[in-house]
């Protein structure tokens, strides 16, 4: 271990002050009691209680959850499927074409992908609601759980799936026994980050959603637009707090099954 | 009873026009784009063999494997098993089951989950599944860790377990892709006889894939020795080592001496060959090529003895030279011996005592010396 070094200890508080510090002064205002932002005026937690009155910010987070589960879990079978094409198939025509196409959106101008659907929306006459609002989250999280999946297509071992089909198992029975289970892991990530990506979204969701449906981050700009209130410092805060306790649960699950899986290995080589 | 051993002695179907083949190969050939992985190849394998198909990596033994287990089409041909073809069938319709290199264990499933997958898909019911599983698992001497998952095994329990699976369903035959390969020489040497014992014990027609001669000779009944999507010569162990078909077998199978030059007479089945370096040599053939032609006359070292004196026995082709090399393995001593012309050939005798007086040294004349019969007539 190196020892801590006046430039170690200042360069760490430096990076993680700005990092951390305007999360930590919104965490703190949220629990002010004053309405004015940035006097502080004693402890409270009444804005939190007001916040759980205020039914248009209920409502936001509502939409905004049930846009996220089902544009993630729809993005999720579509980009597991685009990845096993783009990784089995890999001699068909217009691969590069394909392959191209899947990855464009991930580097497309959200604001690009937002208008192009909004152009779309208008053109067919699909009145813009929940559902253009999922629609178009299917279609910008699908090609990040392609890229999730198809990391880990590119590490599988096929054979085990020659295994199953030499063992009497169709096609369609190797992918549900075999395949699937061992990749089952990478779809739920790429699950987990759609459902994030669509969960924060604001430039695509303002494009593509219409009256009644709007989504907490949409919310939240629009209001901040106002100004600043207490109540939107404790959405926010209830919002980090759901994001750090995923991630740490996140971590200590693989860190755990890390453990267990060396500590597996050594047992087998041990007898 | 009859031992395993005389069983297996006494067993020669290809010798006999009247035994149908259980698997034939007829007019098989494989592409890939431009590249011919299989070369309008024809083999029979029958029924109760242990059949292996021997050849550098990339000669197209994989090939011909994945191609009777249905993972592979062929470009035109035909594969029979059994009396009926096998073109259309897919992989999970075919009677046979397939060990693979990998072992391609599935991760995600217990040892018992693994043997018992396949009579699962066959829609076994569950009392008999178990009872198969629990044979499968004394068969391979694992019932212990039925319950562990493959990551929790070391490569040899992976390998049993890859070899119960695949045995499960009791397959009429059985291919093995390359199965011993990743395991250590001593547990390696092991598993070639339990591999024996068990194919014995079975009935099953095995085909094994491999790249190691001495992995071919110890188990095959039957070896077919490829080249370049071709079948060179098929023939049990002794007769590929002892009486190869060509310049190809003699050289890849085991170490050999080869003397090459032009025929000088030939009667009454013995042959005089004026080789480059200079003696003539005489030799055995039944199948002499002209006076005049070229040849070559092939010896395996151990047939060539290295002495002090001049050899005096009849029909003993002798030659004089220089000891170049000494390699000493143990159990027996390789040396190379250096002809006037600068050819050297190799020559190994058994360590039959523990100690040899006065042993022979580098750069000491010696003699070597073989036997009229002792090699065998190339003529490419």
């Amino acid at each position: 271990m190196s020892t801590w070094s006046r430039f170690n200890i200042v360069s760490i508080i430096v990076g993680f002050a700005f990092l951390y510090l305007p999360i930590v002064l919104l965490v703190i205002f949220s629990f002010n009691e004053s309405k004015l932002v940035t006097v502080w005026a004693g402890f409270s937690t009444r804005w939190y209680v007001q916040l759980f009155q205020n039914q248009a910010l209920l409502d936001a987070a509502w939409v905004t959850i049930r846009v996220a589960l089902i544009s993630a879990t729809v993005a999720t079978v579509l980009g597991t499927f685009a990845a096993l094409a783009m990784t089995r198939y890999t001699r068909f025509r217009g691969r590069m074409l394909f392959s191209g196409m899947i990855y464009a959106p991930l580097v497309m101008p959200e604001v690009i992908t937002g208008l192009s659907m909004l152009l779309l929306f208008v053109a067919i006459g699909f009145d813009r609601g929940f559902w253009t609002l999922t629609l178009a989250h299917i279609t910008f999280t699908m090609c990040f759980v392609a890229v999730v999946v198809q990391s880990r297509l590119l590490s599988f071992d096929r054979s085990i799936e020659e295994a199953a089909m030499d063992l009497g198992a169709t096609p369609v029975s190797t992918f549900l026994q075999v395949t699937l289970p061992v990749i089952a892991p990478a779809v739920f990530s790429g699950w987990v980050l759609a459902l994030t990506l669509s969960l924060d979204d604001l430039v695509i969701s303002s494009f593509t959603s219409g009256p009644g449906a709007t989504t907490l981050p949409m919310k939240i700009y629009s209001q901040v637009r106002l100004g600043v209130t207490p109540e939107i410092n404790a959405i926010c805060t209830i919002l980090i707090g759901i994001v750090a306790v995923g991630v740490l649960i996140a971590s200590v699950v693989s860190r755990r099954r890390e453990a267990q899986r060396v500590a597996d290995e050594r047992a087998a080589f041990a007898q | 009873m009859k031992s395993l051993g005389s069983i297996r002695r006494s067993f020669a179907p290809w010798t006999d026009p009247t035994s149908k083949p259980f698997i034939s190969f007829k007019n098989v050939t494989k592409k890939f784009g431009d590249f011919v992985a299989v070369d309008d190849l024809s083999l029979n394998i029958y029924t109760r063999e242990f059949f292996a198909l021997l050849g550098a990596s990339g000669c197209g033994k994989s090939t011909l494997l994945r191609m009777l287990a249905g993972f592979e089409q062929p470009t035109s041909g035909e594969i029979i098993l059994d009396g009926q073809s096998l073109a259309g069938i897919p992989p999970y319709k075919r009677p046979v089951n397939m060990m693979f290199q990998s072992y391609a264990l599935f991760p995600h499933m217990s040892v018992e989950t693994n043997i018992a997958f396949g009579l699962k898909q066959d829609g076994m019911p569950k009392p008999q599944i178990a009872e198969r599983v629990d044979q499968m698992l004394k068969l391979v001497k694992l019932e212990k860790f039925a319950k562990r998952k493959p990551h929790q095994l070391s490569g040899g329990q992976r390998q049993r377990v890859a070899l119960a699976r695949s045995l499960a369903k009791r397959p009429k035959v059985l291919l093995l892709d390359e199965p011993l390969g990743a395991l250590d020489k001593k547990l390696r040497e092991e598993t070639q006889f339990e591999l024996m014992d068990l194919q014995q014990e079975l009935g099953l027609t095995f085909v094994i894939v491999t790249h190691d001669q001495e992995e071919a000779m110890t188990m095959a009944d039957r070896i077919a020795l490829m080249a370049h999507g071709k079948v060179i010569q098929v023939s049990t162990p002794a007769e590929i080592y002892e009486a190869p078909n060509s310049r190809f077998v003699a050289d890849f199978i085991g170490d050999v001496n080869i003397f090459d030059g032009t025929v000088s007479s030939s009667e009454d089945g013995k042959l005089q060959i004026e080789t480059e370096s200079g003696f003539p040599i005489r030799v055995a053939a039944t199948d002499a090529p002209a006076v005049g032609a070229k040849a070559g006359f092939a010896v395996r070292p151990e047939k060539i003895k290295v002495s002090r004196e001049e050899p005096v026995s009849f029909g003993t082709n002798a030659m004089r030279g220089e000891i170049w090399d000494i390699g000493y393995l143990g159990d027996m001593t390789v040396f190379h011996v250096r002809l006037p012309d600068g050819k050297v050939v190799k020559a190994s005798s058994l360590n039959a005592v523990r100690a040899v007086e006065d042993p022979l040294g580098y750069e000491q004349e010696v003699w070597i010396s073989f036997a009229e019969d002792a090699g065998v007539v190339l003529k490419d």
